[in-house]
């Protein structure tokens, strides 16, 4: 039994460190923040002259064949340190998914260019009025020709405003079971007939709404079987990254620990020496340490080349509401002047805090709703009944 | 990252896990209340090498480490053993530590003969763990380490957890190390790994109860587990009872291995682990409806319990205090 990560790991933390000392400027974090635009393309550049982007590919594919808790170092370390990565996240998966069920055009033509950085590709699953049940796409694609024709909408389309592609979930037969009339296509974002609507949200990130009207792609964009796009999809959500929401914690965590131990508290003390602070801290480190192990578990199951999906869903659970919480209680410590904002400079933590209060809100959101993640925790992994009506 | 154990720990799991299948039933573990000890098992326990386990063969114990004795006390836990396991375990190894097994204040412990347990607070009359059946009591006097040495009242103070509690009266220690409380405080962590791992088996047994119980009984024509109102909050469970699991494995993980952070670990695995376990037997009570609330269903057996073993280190503020001063140093000024 071991619990360190490795020394591997650990020498390649170091290094992750170092360059995030140099790349992560201040100025990319608060550009970030400001525009609401997770990824910046001079970081994301930089990532890929390190060959980072390619770190968990295999050489034989121009990757760096790092295992998984290397690839846990880098990722961690990113999270913690609030590097706008989620252009990275969602491009990585649809190159993954590529390398799986795209056709030998589609992986010498895409995946080069998402690994070198030179483009980046967002997610087109949700639409108004399929969520959680995202194979209920109404999107439609229909066959004229060599040509598919799109028309629909899509909604937290995050990054369609910079990115190169959208993987687009489509509906191709109506009349067929949920399941089994999806096509998924790789849209290039500069066809004819997309809009792209900006939408703000709670914790300040932007993201979109993606119209489309008369899209004509050719057949080559079609990613998987006529009608095979749940397939598709099963391959995509198990390469979906678990955000990382207990890393966010422990950088919250962090950011109020050093505003207590400065910040004045009546009677001449710090904050940071009230019972009811040191008790918040403790709870929150706590259960940081528990959503810690969890993920861990996670990575050494992949190590072991096995699938970790029930532990996957405990870990995205357990950080997403444990950070909730944790945001939650931390903010309560900061008194009235926990509601105050960047620029104002009495904001606590520079208003990280009460930023974290309202991005933790998404956390249980998204990427599988902690409904969704229970749902998959009860059924796969303790074998209670399917709950949900079938289809 | 390696979860893995040992084939030698997997071993170890395997022979106490058979065991207590067999000699903790809940028809025993009901049989030996109120006082919540059975001499029966507790001989099988010893023969099986408890406490010695977890003592260093120099000081003529079986070697293991604090993962070793922690697994024990999982096992323990999982079958709500009626035996001083989490107590004798962290008493012969403080009493190895401070060189006393082998001496007059240790005589019977290694053998399990003499039943020694761990006073956890400070100050004389304390209410301790196993006190009604322990003959040797390991605790702090002022700055020293101090060993009583008394004769086991053999009666529980009257307890909803059916545990083996008893009234450490003042007397004469039979022996003390002057200025090794620090000793005491180290062998303190070490129980409270050990009961985080007793908390954490019992937690995931009552888990089991739970989700069997909702897979078995129909209510409106299906199984009340199909609903979702039960199905997510046993999968909170699930969730928050493999993180106490992973955790306790962690605290003792560190333990053994002399890292810095296991001091903390160990007020984690053990504040979670109470948690866990009192949540899981809670929720796992309450999805067996009235039938829960009745003696007649062994889940009540978990309820008090869990929040019996929990309760013995204190307040749980306290110990989240205590990992506080652990974590960011005590306090500067006192507010």
């Amino acid at each position: 039994m071991d619990f360190r990560l490795g020394q591997a790991s650990e020498e390649f933390r170091s290094e992750v460190r170092r360059f995030l000392d140099e790349h992560l400027t201040e100025e990319v974090v608060e550009r970030a923040w400001r525009t609401g635009t997770m990824h910046d393309w001079g970081f994301h550049r930089a990532l890929a002259a390190k060959g980072w982007l390619a770190a968990a590919w295999p050489p034989e594919l121009g990757g760096q064949g790092r295992d998984p808790f290397e690839m846990a170092a880098l990722t961690e370390e990113m999270a913690y340190r609030g590097a706008p990565v989620d252009g990275w996240g969602t491009s990585e998966l649809v190159a993954n998914t590529l390398r799986v069920v795209g056709t030998e055009e589609q992986r010498r033509s895409v995946i080069p260019r998402i690994l070198s950085g030179e483009v980046i590709v967002c997610l087109g699953y949700s639409e108004p009025d399929s969520g959680s049940d995202v194979a209920a796409a109404k999107t439609r694609a229909q066959r004229q020709g060599d040509e598919w024709v799109i028309d629909g909408q899509k909604v937290f389309t995050t990054l369609a405003h910079e990115a190169a592609y959208v993987f687009l979930l489509t509906r191709t037969d109506p009349e067929a079971p949920k399941h089994l009339g999806l096509t998924m296509f790789l849209v290039p974002m500069d066809t004819p007939g997309i809009e792209v609507v900006p939408v703000r949200t709670l914790g300040g990130e932007r993201t979109n709404m993606t119209f489309y009207t008369g899209v004509r792609v050719p057949d080559s964009c079609r990613v998987g079987e006529v009608n095979g796009g749940w397939e598709v999809m099963k391959v995509a959500l198990a390469f979906e990254r678990q955000p990382a929401a207990n890393q966010a914690a422990r950088r919250l965590l962090r950011q109020v620990e050093e505003w207590a131990r400065q910040a004045p508290a009546p009677g001449g003390a710090r904050v940071i020496d009230y019972d009811a602070a040191r008790l918040a801290l403790a709870r929150a480190a706590v259960a940081a340490e528990v959503g810690k192990l969890l993920g861990h578990r996670m990575h050494w199951l992949a190590s072991r080349g096995r699938l970790p999906v029930v532990e996957g869903s405990m870990a995205k659970l357990f950080g997403s509401e444990a950070f909730r919480e944790a945001a939650s209680q931390l903010l309560g410590l900061a008194g009235p002047a926990g509601v105050l904002e960047a620029p104002d400079p009495r904001a606590p933590a520079g208003g990280w805090i009460g930023h974290a209060f309202r991005h933790a809100q998404v956390t249980t959101i998204y990427a599988g709703s902690s409904e969704i993640q229970r749902s998959i925790i009860a059924e796969r992994g303790l074998g209670l009944p399917r709950a949900r009506p079938p289809g | 990252v390696d979860l893995e154990l040992s084939p030698s720990q997997e071993e170890l799991v395997r022979a106490f896990s058979a065991c207590l299948a067999k000699e903790s039933s809940p028809e025993r573990v009901r049989q030996a209340e109120p006082l919540g000890f059975d001499p029966g098992l507790w001989r099988r326990l010893a023969d099986m090498g408890v406490p010695s386990l977890a003592v260093p063969e120099a000081a003529g114990g079986g070697g293991g480490g604090l993962l070793e004795a922690a697994l024990v006390c999982e096992a323990a836990g999982r079958h709500l053993a009626p035996a001083p396991v989490v107590e004798s375990l962290a008493a012969a190894r403080a009493l190895a530590g401070a060189g006393l097994l082998a001496g007059p204040a240790g005589e019977g412990v290694a053998s399990g003969r003499a039943v020694a347990t761990l006073a956890l607070g400070p100050g004389l009359p304390q209410l301790v763990p196993a006190g009604a059946v322990a003959e040797v009591v390991v605790g702090r006097q002022g700055p020293d380490l101090a060993v009583w040495r008394r004769r086991p009242p053999g009666v529980a103070a009257p307890n909803f957890a059916s545990l083996p509690v008893a009234w450490l009266e003042p007397g004469p220690p039979a022996a003390t190390v002057p200025g090794a409380g620090d000793r005491h405080q180290a062998a303190r962590d070490e129980w409270l790994v050990l009961a985080g791992a007793w908390l954490a088996g019992l937690a995931r047994a009552a888990l089991e109860l739970g989700v069997g119980y909702a897979k078995a009984r129909h209510q409106f024509g299906v199984p009340i587990g199909s609903f979702q109102a039960v199905a997510h909050r046993l999968a909170d469970v699930a969730t928050a009872v493999d993180g106490a699991g992973l955790i306790w494995q962690e605290a003792a993980w560190a333990a053994d291995a002399g890292l810095p952070e296991a001091p903390v670990l160990a007020s984690m695995a053990f504040l979670f682990c109470a948690e866990t376990a009192e949540r899981a037997a809670a929720e796992s009570l309450h999805f067996h409806g009235g039938y829960g609330y009745t003696l007649e269903y062994d889940i009540q057996l978990y309820f008090r319990r869990a929040r019996g073993m929990a309760q013995l280190a204190g307040e749980p503020a306290a110990e989240y205090l205590a990992l506080a001063d652990k974590l960011y140093g005590p306090r500067s000024t006192g507010p």
